[in-house]
């Protein structure tokens, strides 16, 4: 996991990654969101468009996890380590999800600002940023199981976006009506397993421990998923 | 300290790797030779626990790879083929991760390191970027990576591989002096390395173990390894060659040269008869006051051998 976190910061990927991310989270919070012309004490409309900007994002900071490994040919190295695939796989997550964590934490400011212009409810605050890092890491290990499968960082980038957006959409209201206009039912049992549905949720601030299993199940059936692949590819 | 039996990988239909047995004991280096795609590299990627065998069992130092992989893996230092590198990384923040990941820290840690850097003479790019380094470099890095946690068993697919002259050389040394100490394996296809590094060594061909024993072994598997070469003169030549076809020790004679007073050519003696027919010749010419020009038991050449067994094989 160090050396993932040191490679992540030893090329300037995961800076200009966290740039972008914080240029376009604030851009769409105060300029399309209005943060400041809501006259409410919230960071509302800076969690409307972090499901999307980590649509982008988490493919951007896991596409390479094991495509990498693959291109340079290391995983042969990696995996005749006296360490079980576990460990590599835990490592490598965890340091791409201190990444998503470093980001949403120099959000900072937008939430001193809103502290200093009114009287916010830091519960609320609080749980959305608890929904914005599960669904960054949610986002991060789908990214990792399309990158153990191939060795092109930009098809994994690829793929991994268009699962994510699938995975949004899919709790979108206007998808939702759509898909049970056609076939009912189905679009409601889709939402639910939207990442959407569960993030929304969370950000108005109820903490409902169904909406984080969903999460953790989501990212527990990735790892396992992401360990299959590692192993069937070797054999 | 190795020990494979009748270990096989199939890859499909593909039979890569076919009941191979052997073992390597402490003190060894064992020679893996073979044309490309034998399965030299399937067989060490198997030892190493890479890749799951289709059926067989390897153990290493005792713990058997597919059961207790961890175990086995702490055994094992390998250099895989072609020297991946995390290429971001410096040399000593790539072996100092190598190093971690087998489970060394603090002062251990950079002992180990820079004993592994010294070993592979890398004290002077240790702070340079892999990416920037030249193969050579790339490649001991990827060797000192092997010997980092000085393990009992070292596996080394083409250690020699892209280097220029010196460094190959100087790496046979370092693998013979390390094998004082270890178990060894390696693959090549230079066959000079054989002899020049190893104790044993198994010729792969098409899955199959094809020969098995000392660089001096093999050498005899060659054809026309212990026939005899001879010149004689003073003696004319006819009769020289009826006497010499008659020796019982010879069993039948292949003439170069023939004319008035001067016979040579290759006499292949019975089989275990080598020493007894260059005997007899030497008797039979000093005998008749003839002139011995030349008398020399051929060698086999390993090349020969390697052609021969690995030629017919893929033939058949």
């Amino acid at each position: 996991m160090k050396k993932e976190l040191k490679s992540y910061f030893s090329t300037p990927l995961a800076w200009v990654l966290i740039v972008v991310f914080l240029l376009l989270s604030q851009g769409f919070a105060f300029l399309f969101g209005g943060l400041l012309e809501r006259q409410d004490a919230s960071l509302a409309a800076f969690f409307l468009y972090v499901p999307w900007i980590f649509m982008v994002f988490s493919p951007a900071v896991g596409m390479r996890l094991w495509s990498e490994e693959h291109r340079l040919g290391t995983m042969e190295l990696l995996m005749t380590m006296p360490i079980s695939p576990w460990q590599a796989i835990a490592g490598k997550f965890l340091a791409a999800a201190t990444i998503v964590f470093v980001s949403l934490a120099l959000t900072f400011p937008a939430w001193m600002t809103i502290n200093w212009l009114g009287d916010p409810d830091n519960g609320t605050v609080f749980s959305g940023y608890i929904a914005a890092f599960f669904v960054g890491v949610t986002f991060l290990a789908v990214t990792g199981v399309i990158s153990a499968l191939t060795r092109s960082m930009v098809v994994s980038f690829i793929v991994a976006l268009f699962i994510c957006l699938g995975m949004i959409m899919s709790g979108w209201p206007i998808v939702v009506s759509a898909i049970d206009g056609w076939v009912p039912g189905v679009g409601q049992s889709l939402a639910q397993l939207s990442v959407l549905t569960h993030y929304n949720e969370l950000t108005k601030g109820i903490v409902v421990s169904s909406d984080i299993i969903f999460f953790l199940s989501v990212i527990g059936f990735c790892l396992y998923l992401t360990a299959v692949i590692l192993k069937t590819k070797r054999a | 300290m190795i020990h494979v039996e009748n270990l096989s990988k199939h890859f499909g239909a593909k039979k890569a790797v076919n009941n191979v047995t052997f073992d390597v004991k402490k003190g060894e280096v064992l020679g893996f030779l073979g044309p490309n795609g034998a399965g030299k590299s399937t067989t060490m990627r198997m030892v190493t626990g890479y890749l799951p065998p289709t059926s067989g069992t390897i153990t290493v130092g005792g713990a058997d790879v597919v059961e207790d992989p961890i175990r086995a893996k702490t055994h094992i230092g390998y250099l895989p083929e072609n020297a991946p590198l995390y290429t971001e990384l410096t040399v000593q923040g790539f072996l100092n991760f190598i190093g971690q990941l087998r489970g060394l820290s603090g002062a251990d840690l950079d002992k180990a390191v820079s004993r592994s850097m010294d070993l592979c003479h890398l004290q002077g790019v240790r702070h340079q970027s892999v990416d920037t380094l030249s193969k050579g470099f790339r490649h001991r890095t990827c060797f000192a990576q092997a010997l980092i946690s000085d393990p009992d068993v070292l596996i080394m697919d083409e250690p020699t591989d892209g280097l220029d002259p010196n460094q190959k050389h100087e790496v046979r040394g370092l693998i013979r002096r390390m094998g004082e100490e270890k178990a060894i394996i390696f693959s090549t296809h230079i066959l000079e390395e054989v002899e020049a590094a190893c104790t044993r060594a198994i010729v792969i061909s098409n899955g199959v173990v094809v020969a098995n024993g000392t660089p001096d072994d093999l050498k005899q598997k060659a054809t026309g390894a212990g026939t005899i070469r001879f010149g004689i003169a003073g003696i004319p030549a006819a009769s020289a060659k009826e006497a010499l076809q008659n020796l019982t020790s010879v069993d039948s004679l292949n003439i170069t040269l023939e004319e008035e007073n001067t016979l040579r050519g290759v006499a292949t003696p019975k089989p275990g008869q080598s020493g007894r027919a260059s005997e007899e010749i030497f008797k039979y010419v000093s005998g008749k006051n003839g002139l011995l020009q030349e008398l020399a038991t051929v060698e086999g050449r390993l090349d020969d051998m390697f052609r021969e067994i690995t030629v017919t094989d893929s033939a058949a």
